[in-house]
């Protein structure tokens, strides 16, 4: 019984402890407003790039809550800072500055190009 | 119970205000009850069938018109009042025909109104012919006629929660508490009357707090084949086809989802009552960051405010179901009983 275990494949889970949250703690120090998401979706049902690719602003913010950094890196420059996403968010996130924000974060930690 | 000589003005005669009258009345105490409408029951009034049992609201109407026929209670119907003053140990109140009235206490149950649903432009209320609110449905159950404009029958039908509620940009940060429960009844009831159609709920949290909600709940799903999408709607328009179109983010699909509808209903929040407000301001009473206004305390005095001899009942301290409502009446009755006998004599 004990060989069934409780494990879990380390390409599936979610490495809490081990991940990166520089990048969020960054984007938090200075915009306080992404603390407030609750995931609701409606800036990605509304997005400009979203309606043509897999960008999904929803996911961002999750995904950098969680300094699962790696997915944000490789898709935020897709956003084209339109900003309709801030005119439909009810928890008043400043969205656009969150992916402003990201993307100054990834160059200061991985010297990532803005 | 015999005259205690002493009275009491309650503004609003909707759940809370009919209640709390009818139990002052028979604890003794004199009662001018004020209503801006031309008839008594407030909100009820409108409404076809109430959750969570989904009893005609007629019943509690009559059930509130018997508590309110009682020989204490004098009915200023069509009347409103504009403003109060503490002067000797009692109020006077001014009434909107210059009537002023003296009491030993004042009870505001002036209630709620809908949020205004075209302030949220982007779901086309007053813009589109077949967007509507729970109100609007609630009236066409009363008529027994679920149509669309052009007299058609909607067999796709869309559920907005959270419209004015929980919404910064509305102004409303805080959630209404029954309009989840509220579209879960009326899907459920769209789906009695046309049972071909197909009804989608879109939300943010399902909130099923109160008494038996979740029960309903699982019934829609059940029973009654509701569909539940979690994401906030961001736009409606128009296709080419004249059917509505929604835009949302279906969060657990992880994808943004389109979807066509016949008809759209938007669950209206609740908010402070404009008449409320004014009273606020006019007689310098504490509201909350919610604009309802704020009780001397959340624990030991949510009926009470924060000038002497002011009380509150239901839903102008914060959105309440009926049930809530008459029992936080009863409440603020305990507390003007008390107030009088310490107080006034």
């Amino acid at each position: 019984m004990d060989k069934f275990g409780f494990t879990l494949s380390k390409a599936r889970f979610i490495d809490y402890d081990a991940n990166d949250r520089r990048v969020v703690d960054y984007i938090i120090e200075r915009e306080p407003t992404l603390k407030l998401c609750i995931e609701c979706g409606g800036c990605t049902a509304t997005c400009s790039t979203g309606n043509f690719t897999e960008f999904s602003l929803r996911e961002m913010n999750i995904l950098l809550k969680r300094g699962e950094n790696k997915k944000v890196r490789n898709k935020i420059n897709q956003c084209m800072l339109c900003g309709k996403c801030i005119l439909v968010c009810p928890r008043g996130v400043n969205t656009r500055n969150v992916v402003f924000l990201a993307k100054q974060a990834f160059q200061k930690f991985d010297g990532y190009a803005v | 119970m015999s005259d205690m000589g002493v009275n009491v003005v309650v503004v609003g005669g909707g759940v809370a205000g009919m209640e709390a009258a009818g139990q002052l009345a028979r604890a003794g105490i004199n009662v001018t009850l004020v209503e801006k409408e031309k008839e008594t029951g407030g909100h009820v009034k409108q409404w076809h069938h109430l959750f969570p049992d989904r009893r005609n609201s007629m019943e509690v109407l009559t059930y509130l018109k018997h508590q309110i026929d009682h020989e204490n209670i004098t009915l200023l119907s069509g009347n409103t009042i504009i403003g109060f003053q503490r002067k000797g140990s009692g109020i006077l109140i001014i009434t909107n025909d210059g009537k002023e009235l003296k009491a030993d206490a004042l009870l505001l149950a002036t209630g709620f109104d809908l949020f205004k649903s075209e302030r949220k432009e982007e779901y086309g209320y007053g813009i589109y012919d077949n967007v509507i609110t729970s109100a609007d449905l609630e009236a066409m159950f009363r008529k027994g006629e679920l149509k669309l404009k052009d007299g058609g029958e909607p067999s796709k039908i869309g559920v907005v929660h959270c419209v004015g509620s929980r919404d910064e940009k509305a102004g409303n940060v805080y959630c209404s508490k029954l309009c989840c429960v509220t579209a879960v009844k009326q899907a459920m009831e769209i789906r009695e009357h046309l049972s071909n159609s197909k009804v989608f709920c879109f939300y943010m949290d399902m909130r099923m707090g109160g008494a038996l909600y979740e029960e309903m709940y699982r019934d829609a799903q059940e029973k009654y084949n509701i569909n539940f999408i979690r994401g906030k709607v961001s736009e409606v328009g128009v296709g080419f086809n004249n059917k509505l179109v929604v835009k949302v983010e279906d969060t657990l699909a992880g994808r943004p989802l389109k979807m066509e509808l016949d008809m759209l209903v938007l669950m209206a929040g609740m908010e402070m009552s404009e008449d409320g407000l004014k009273l606020a301001k006019a007689g310098k009473l504490n509201i909350g960051e919610n604009r309802f206004f704020a009780p001397a305390d959340h624990h030991f005095g949510s009926n009470k405010g924060n000038v002497k001899g002011i009380f509150y009942a239901g839903a102008c301290t914060a959105p309440m179901n009926i049930t809530e409502t008459i029992s936080h009446a009863r409440a603020a009755v305990a507390d003007i009983v008390d107030y009088l006998k310490t107080t006034s004599k």
